[in-house]
């Protein structure tokens, strides 16, 4: 395998292995930008993987091919609603924001496996019929070099990924919402001094949040593991935090941080195939998404600051 | 309602509330929830053996929950005691394998090592912290997966390439044929003394000593602490290497006592992310703990009962867990209708 066939191979998978880290990462984005911190990520993910497996399960006879996107969109509702309950404890009822995602993270998993066990009788899901499917981007995929690296074999999610981190972007640093979003996450009594209702902007932004996850767990569900268990979704949600804080907040940075992790996943998992990589013990592959975070979140970050009220409850009236 | 007795009603009713819904859970998904909660209360106090293995349950939480809950009280969330306790697991199974030694050396310096691999892989967080100010939560979510992959080259490699090691020697063992007898062959240990102890050494070291008072400040508020001369530095790095040692204590007693074995793991045992519902529901204090972990141990032991006796899967009982700590971190709401009602009672 000469060196170009090896970027052929693995910067594919590495944006493959990246959608799902994007859209979960920007859902924190929105979240953290409005003033609370989203650790229950991991369990919205599980969330939007469960339903996106059981529901394409269920409706693949109805929908044929579209079943993979259906499947999409009915785990975007029900993480968008399952985070309802973070936005609930958390701002209106003033939860520590870290526990309560640490309690949504356990119930998603519970619920999940529960109704796994109850539907099915096992601890695991049958494998899905319709997937995701790559297909060549005309035109794009006949320039050399660049086609076979980013424009050939392609998942479609890919691309909605990208789509959405760069709307992300827009709307938070173009739109008057984004603007209100932003100050509610920095300085909420100013905010709602100048009478931007700071709830409100809260739960649209952990809503969101709930859904952005849906739709990674979900995708990650569809196109890479095909079923669902407990070891479906492990640490994904995790790493798509650590993105985001890796990516300083910002979308797009966040969408760079996710491709980042996706290399470090995708070459502890096909690396075996690539001349040279195969010789190292699969164990350092293995760690190696983790200690990278690890050593991103320690020695990257430098100067960035989490929005400044993000993990403090709004209490109006009180200086 | 003075503020004492409120402190302790949030948690029962916490507890109560995850019940309830749980049970709702159960008749939505068309369960019989009286069957579900009888076959849980005889999945814990059936008989001799059942009671014994609940108590043997109680064990790894109590450290667990000890671990979670000191770190907190210098304001630090330690979600790797899941890491810490199978660094734990591994270095006791280990000392226990490898070395031949009387047993007054052989069985304390397996624990020992134990409390030194789980500090150890605590120090690196607290580090972190204390010179980077990198979030402890994401470095010790990803310390994790990294004492998974470690711990399990590590086992393959004392096992000669097996998934399981041999069991320990007799000397580093925490196995008691007194409790045998008494519990019908329940793996109920001696352990349970050394989690008790480590309770009391807890609340010695918080209420009793200068450096558990520096811990707490530091906790309150780490402005002042710094103002006040004390080094906040010092205090986060020690806070998290006492919060891993106990975490890794809490895995020698799932190798010395409950599985006498190393071996390799498809995914984290739980007992670590069980120990943050623990603290939190006995509020961070040692007494707490003890309470939080008996609760809890008790139905997650019990649960194993449900499937068999009632047909429901054991994920009921971690929807009720989760439930419970989602209760818990609302307990603003629930004081605040407690102090309204009892403020309506007064004005009658």
């Amino acid at each position: 395998m000469s060196f170009l066939e090896v970027l052929y191979f693995i910067i594919p998978s590495a944006i493959f292995y990246a959608a799902p880290l994007v859209f979960t990462a920007i859902g924190g984005v929105f979240s953290e930008r409005s003033g609370v911190v989203n650790i229950g990520l991991e369990g919205l993910m599980v969330m939007g993987a469960f339903v996106g497996i059981i529901f394409n399960l269920t409706f693949v006879d109805t929908f044929g091919s579209m079943t993979p996107w259906v499947s999409i969109i009915a785990a975007m509702i029900v993480s968008g609603i399952f985070a309802i309950m973070h936005a609930v404890a958390t701002i209106s009822f003033r939860a520590d924001q870290t526990i309560s995602g640490v309690a949504i993270n356990m119930l998603g998993v519970a619920i999940a496996l529960f109704s796994v066990k109850m539907i099915y009788g096992k601890g695991q899901t049958d494998y899905i019929q319709e997937r995701f499917v790559r297909f060549d981007i005309p035109f794009l995929s006949d320039i050399p070099v660049l086609g076979p690296m980013f424009f050939k074999d392609v998942y479609s999610t890919s691309i909605l990924a990208f789509i959405v981190a760069i709307g992300a972007w827009f709307v938070i640093y173009k739109t008057p919402f984004g603007l209100r979003l932003r100050a509610v996450g920095e300085h909420p009594m100013a905010a709602d001094t100048m009478g931007v209702n700071v709830t409100k902007m809260r739960y649209i932004a952990v809503i969101l949040s709930g859904m952005l996850a849906g739709v990674g767990g979900a995708v990650y569900a569809q196109a890479i593991s095909g079923e669902f268990s407990h070891t479906t979704i492990n640490g994904q949600g995790f790493m798509a935090l650590a993105a985001m804080i890796f990516g300083k907040w910002h979308p797009l940075g966040a969408l760079g941080a996710a491709l980042f992790f996706g290399f470090a996943q995708a070459l502890s998992i096909i690396g075996g195939q690539i001349p040279y990589i195969d010789q190292i013990p699969s164990y350092y592959l293995h760690i190696l998404p983790y200690v990278l975070t690890i050593l991103a979140v320690a020695g990257f970050i430098g100067k960035a600051h989490a929005p400044k009220a993000s993990g403090v409850p709004y209490i109006k009236g009180k200086r | 309602m003075p503020n004492r007795v409120v402190n302790i009603l949030v948690p029962v009713i916490s507890v109560i509330l995850g019940l309830l819904v749980g049970a709702v859970v159960m008749v939505v998904s068309g369960y019989d929830p009286v069957a579900g909660y009888s076959a849980l209360w005889n999945g814990i106090f059936g008989d001799s053996y059942t009671i014994g293995e609940t108590i043997r349950q109680i064990t790894p939480y109590l450290l667990s929950g000890l671990a979670v809950a000191f770190a907190f009280r210098t304001g630090l969330f330690n979600i790797g005691v899941e890491g810490q306790l199978l660094v734990g697991w591994f270095a006791a199974a280990y000392v226990g394998i490898a070395f031949d030694l009387p047993m007054y050396i052989h069985l304390p310096l397996a624990i020992i090592a134990a409390a030194v691999a789980g500090g150890l892989w605590a120090f690196i967080p607290g580090l972190l912290k204390a010179k980077l100010q990198v979030h402890e939560v994401i470095v010790t979510i990803m310390m994790n997966y990294i004492a998974l992959h470690t711990t399990n080259v590590l086992t393959r490699m004392v096992a000669d390439g097996k998934e399981t090691t041999g069991t320990i020697k007799e000397t580093a063992s925490l196995k008691s044929v007194f409790f045998e007898s008494l519990t019908d062959y329940s793996r109920l240990h001696y352990g349970i003394f050394i989690a008790l102890a480590m309770v009391f050494v807890m609340w010695f070291i918080l209420e009793k000593t200068t450096t558990g008072f520096e811990l707490k400040a530091v906790g309150f508020n780490k402005n002042a602490s710094e103002y006040a001369g004390m080094n906040v530095n010092k205090n986060i790095i020690l806070s998290m290497v006492i919060s891993g040692a106990f975490a890794g204590l809490a895995g020698a007693m799932e190798a010395l006592g409950t599985f006498q074995y190393a071996s390799v793991k498809g995914g984290f045992t739980g007992i670590g992310f069980d120990g943050i519902a623990v603290a939190l529901l006995g509020a961070n204090t040692p007494l707490g703990v003890v309470f939080g972990a008996t609760l809890f141990g008790a139905l997650k032991f019990g649960s194993l009962n449900m499937p068999n006796a009632a047909g429901i899967p054991v994920e009921i009982v971690s929807i009720v867990i989760a439930l419970i700590i989602f209760f818990v971190a609302c307990g603003y709401i629930i004081r605040y209708f407690l102090v309204k009602t009892n403020k309506k009672k007064e004005a009658k």
